[in-house]
């Protein structure tokens, strides 16, 4: 095996990879309590209909979603500006900017696209079709 | 980043030839976490496709069963707890292992591949009995764009499986070497992405979905 | 379960004699030729005694020199198929009018217009681009190769096999006709059962899995394993420009992955992503795959960018104008591109308000590539510009490709598209700067970086006629195509009524035969430079007075590209050593430590085309059970953890003394 050339390699190396993504015990339980309150919150308020307007509701679930998101990136992922030297967080952003731009892109086009479409005939109006 | 390598001899602007090359050998750092987590950014932007024509098609029910009529919520709560629960036991496993005991690290990654088969156990049974309702993904586009997505995500977390399987015949066998550690890291990225991926599906398709 | 279970179906899907086209002369002399050309390709092969060298040097290689080798070949090879494609497209447009219905029936004629776009951006554009950069980058940025061997060595095979998919379509059963795009709902199952569409899918699946794993290569290359002392202001533009390309592939391939994977799930199990019926959009085919498209033109012609920059500096003696807004041009492109993809579909009728933003949008891209424009041609400004062949390649780039992006500019306003869109005027437009800019570029980088791939010089003079006949040959075929597209004539046309017509087409067929002209030539070039590369030979490893570091090793360079990895101060890192007096050390060379070849990549790839090709005849036990070959493959390699070794330092000694005498001979 190669772990003699190895050896001087893993060595050096290995400062590299325990600085980097290393959680702590008290990160993932951390993380693990905030999820759980931030998964029942969302269910809670579907299940026992807590809001009345759609539109609050969804962006309340969205809003409470994204934070969730961010809290296992940050407790589980160990997200950081200084993971690889920044890379990581670039790579991420630059991501979330195309994921939004295609998303609410597609959504804004396939919207406009489908209210430009001639209405469809009601089920009695396609009975009395020549 | 690239380390600088103070080699400049004499006055400003003079430099000898030997200021041009390293002498010794040149460890370039690895790139195998940032590549990887490169690929997860190109896999989010697969799911953000999926969760797209989710978004524009979802209510597109066809004169079928709606979400309202189909989502059972309190199994998919039982579903979201299996995967959180297996984030939290691979943190335990990653801890274990940079302790470098094999023993415990093997123990906790055998508990989240438990709750990992739980969770698709648990997927299985509802796309069946979907099926069986006659609310299969070739019922509507709603149907359609919810099989996709909720189901790549499930073929991602099978994936994952195997992958978590393997590596623990390879911590058997080799221990916790260098190598072992860095593959380890990577399917720990995996699998908590994953579960990033799931809290968009559960809050956007489940939830917002029951919505009338 | 079925009734009766049908094992022959599902060994055999619906594959049966019948697709292999025995009614098609041309398909069968075709045929015959190929299978001729393999026997002589197989003989020689082994009277040589070439098959272990070709798996043990070559298949198995992790070189990114001579990976970057086998996906230029590859790009070639490919090349002359699409452009057999084009040339029965021109002759058959040029006759087909009135009464004369050309020679190739409809079904065919819409298989070679799909085919040819598939394989002129899939299996040409895409390797060349990709085999470039694959050698390039590492000798540039003063690395011994990429940061992941093997996955470069896997992503070529995949390619190659996407590739192998095409060429197979040929001749057993139909390649798609639906364009290269496949818009459903033509491309659905109704529409299209045949495996045509399947081809297209399962192909390209398989090499866009392939290009991605190749971006993430590159971008991790460039951002860990550049020299000391490179950082990122003082990378050379090409560089610059293939991380951007390589980001621009991370970020756009996933969306042509899931689109694709969306279309085959309607067409094998029924779903209703683009159906006409049960809630389907088929116009959200359109928005999701051009949103990858968009982004795709971008991952062709930001490399070659990046090859003129390199040129126009080395062959003006004089430095990059600009290289820092070369920098950020290179960056707004990469992100802009993710703008405008509507314009592409203007006319599927998003309203004004969407198509004027998307018009705006896609005018201000211009801007950028305008100001790269201008520092090439600052930089020229009163250097001393030798007019070596990429330097004429260069020049041809800036007129053609420059008109081109002006029609381009015409197309952004959505009130001009909606007469222009899909007419022969759209056609013309992107041949226009695709081939101005990525064809030429390409030739540009293969004039430019020959000797240092292979040790010796292309012969210049027939350089020189396929350059002529290529720009002479394009302009006198597109023009035409301008011309009648601003009359309304529509693209993708087998027939047409109107004769008063035909003299366009007639003269844009000629500008075919004109290029194929130039390819022959570029042909003949090759041949000649092989036959006199003694007299050709580049000793120096640096024959146009170079300002980066590839131009520092031998050439061709050894397996470790460095003895020693350089130390970089300035941009232009190689002409700053020149200016220094840099003298290459002859001693004190130590071991140095590579990767292992390994026939890993190839035997996955090469499961990966018969798992695609069981799927696209619905073999559905060879596919199952290509599955878990594949999947037993991909573990046992896993398995593999003895993947490096040291070229020991006797041998780096032997190989730099070698240099060092024929440096000395050379004087």
């Amino acid at each position: 095996m190669s772990n003699a050339t190895h050896g001087t390699h893993a060595h050096h190396d290995d400062h590299h990879s325990d600085d980097a993504n290393h959680g702590s015990l008290y990160d993932y339980v951390v993380g693990f309590i905030l999820s759980v309150i931030l998964t029942a919150i969302p269910f809670w308020l579907v299940m026992d209909k807590i809001i009345d307007s759609k539109t609050v509701l969804s962006i309340v679930l969205l809003g409470i979603g994204a934070v969730q998101i961010v809290v296992h990136m940050v407790y589980f992922l160990h997200m950081s500006p200084k993971s690889e030297g920044g890379w990581n967080m670039m790579a991420m952003i630059f991501t979330i900017v195309l994921v939004v731009i295609t998303l609410s892109g597609s959504l804004w086009v396939m919207f406009h696209l489908n209210s430009n479409m001639m209405p469809m005939p009601t089920a009695e109006q396609m009975k009395n079709m020549p | 980043m690239s380390n600088t390598h103070a080699a400049t001899a004499g006055a400003a602007g003079i430099r000898t030839s030997e200021s041009f090359y390293l002498k010794e050998e040149h460890h370039p750092e690895n790139g195998t976490m940032l590549g990887f987590w490169l690929y997860l950014m190109s896999d989010c932007l697969l799911f953000a496709m999926l969760f797209a024509a989710y978004g524009v098609l979802g209510r597109n029910y066809a004169a079928g069963p709606s979400g309202a009529d189909l989502f059972d919520l309190p199994l998919v709560a039982l579903n979201t707890a299996f995967l959180l629960l297996s984030s939290i036991t691979y943190g335990f496993a990653m801890l274990q292992m940079y302790k470098k005991k094999v023993g415990k690290t093997l123990f906790w990654l055998g508990v989240t591949g438990l709750f990992g088969l739980a969770f698709l156990s648990l997927e299985i049974y509802e796309f069946h009995h979907l099926i069986h309702e006659g609310a299969g993904p070739q019922r509507s586009a709603f149907l359609t764009s919810f099989f996709a997505l909720v189901g790549t995500h499930g073929l991602h977390v099978t994936f994952g499986i195997v992958w978590l399987v393997t590596l623990m015949f390879q911590l058997k066998k080799h221990g916790i070497t260098y190598e072992n550690k860095r593959r380890v890291s990577c399917l720990s990225m995996f699998w908590h992405f994953l579960d990033v991926v799931w809290i968009g599906v559960f809050t956007f398709v489940y939830l917002m979905g029951t919505l009338v | 379960m079925p009734e009766h279970f049908d094992l022959a179906k599902m060994i055999f899907g619906r594959l049966t004699l019948e697709a292999i086209p025995y009614h098609e002369p041309i398909l069968i002399m075709t045929f015959i030729g190929v299978i001729l050309g393999g026997i002589a390709v197989v003989g020689a092969l082994t009277y040589f005694k070439l098959w272990v060298p070709l798996w043990r040097d070559w298949i198995t290689s992790i070189d990114h020199k001579k990976i970057g080798i086998m996906y230029m070949i590859l790009g070639l090879v490919m090349f002359l198929r699409g452009f057999a494609d084009a040339l029965m497209m021109r002759a058959h447009q040029a006759m087909s009018f009135g009464d004369n219905p050309g020679f190739l029936p409809p079904h065919h004629y819409d298989q070679v217009f799909s085919a040819h776009g598939v394989i002129m951006i899939f299996f040409f554009a895409m390797p060349i681009v990709t085999g470039l950069m694959n050698y390039i980058v590492p000798l540039q940025i003063g690395a011994r190769d990429v940061s992941f061997p093997f996955l470069n060595n896997f992503s070529f095979w995949m390619t190659a096999c996407g590739a192998a998919l095409i060429m197979v379509s040929l001749f057993v059963g139909e390649f798609a006709k639906t364009g290269w795009l496949a818009y459903p709902p033509l491309s659905g199952i109704i529409a299209s059962p045949d495996v045509g569409v399947d081809y297209y899918i399962w192909a390209l699946q398989i090499a866009g899995v392939g290009t991605l794993l190749s971006g993430v290569n590159l971008i991790v290359t460039i951002i860990k394993m550049r020299a000391p002392g490179m950082t990122m202001m003082k990378m050379p533009v090409f560089t610059w420009t293939a991380l951007c390309t390589n980001i621009l592939i991370v970020a756009a391939f996933p969306i042509l992955t899931a689109v694709l994977a969306m279309l085959s799930l309607d067409r094998y199990v029924d779903t209703n992503f683009f159906t006409s019926d049960l809630g389907g959009s088929a116009m959200l085919y359109v928005n999701l795959i051009w949103i990858w498209g968009h982004p795709e033109v971008y991952i062709l012609v930001l490399p070659v960018f990046g090859i003129f920059s390199e040129v126009v500096a080395t062959f003006s003696s004089k430095r990059l104008f600009g290289y820092s807004s070369m920098v950020y041009a290179t960056l707004v492109i990469t992100i802009l591109s993710y703008i405008v993809w509507l314009h592409h579909f203007f006319t599927m009728g998003a309203g004004a308000s969407v198509n004027s933003f998307f018009g705006i949008s896609t005018m201000i891209i211009s801007i950028p590539t305008g100001a790269k424009l201008f520092n090439w041609l600052f930089t020229m400004y009163h250097g001393r510009i030798r007019f070596e062949l990429p330097m004429m390649w260069t020049v041809g780039f800036m007129v053609t490709f420059v008109i081109g992006g002006m029609t381009g500019v015409m197309l952004a306003v959505p009130a001009a598209d909606f007469v222009l869109h899909n007419s022969l005027f759209l056609i013309a437009h992107f041949h226009n700067v695709i081939i101005g800019g990525v064809v030429f570029g390409a030739f540009a980088a293969i004039n430019y970086w020959f000797p240092k791939t292979f040790g010796f010089k292309l012969d210049y003079k027939w350089g020189v006629h396929s350059f002529w006949l290529w720009f002479v040959g394009f302009w006198v075929a597109f023009t035409p195509l301008y011309v009648v597209g601003l009359m309304g004539v529509t693209r993708r046309m087998s027939h047409f009524d109107d004769t008063s017509l035909q003299i366009w087409f007639q003269i844009a067929a000629v500008g075919a035969g004109l290029v194929g002209l130039g390819i022959a030539c570029f042909f003949i070039q090759i041949g000649v430079s092989i036959w006199k590369r003694k007299e050709y030979a580049d000793v120096t490893g640096d024959p146009w007075d170079g300002r980066t570091l590839e131009w520092s090793t031998s050439s061709p360079p050894p397996d470790y590209n460095f003895a020693f990895t350089p130390v970089v101060h300035e941009q232009d890192a190689w002409f700053d050593m020149k200016k220094h007096g840099f003298k290459r050390p002859t001693e004190g060379f130590i071991a140095i430590h590579m990767p292992k070849n390994t026939g890993a990549g190839f035997i996955i790839a090469a499961i990966s085309a018969v798992i695609g090709f069981a799927l696209i005849w619905h073999m559905y036990l060879p596919a199952i059970v290509g599955f878990i070959a594949l999947l037993a493959a991909i573990i046992t390699h896993t398995f593999n953890y003895n993947r490096d070794y040291h070229i020991p330092a006797e041998e780096v000694v032997a190989v730099e003394n070698e240099r060092t005498r024929l440096l000395a001979n050379h004087v």
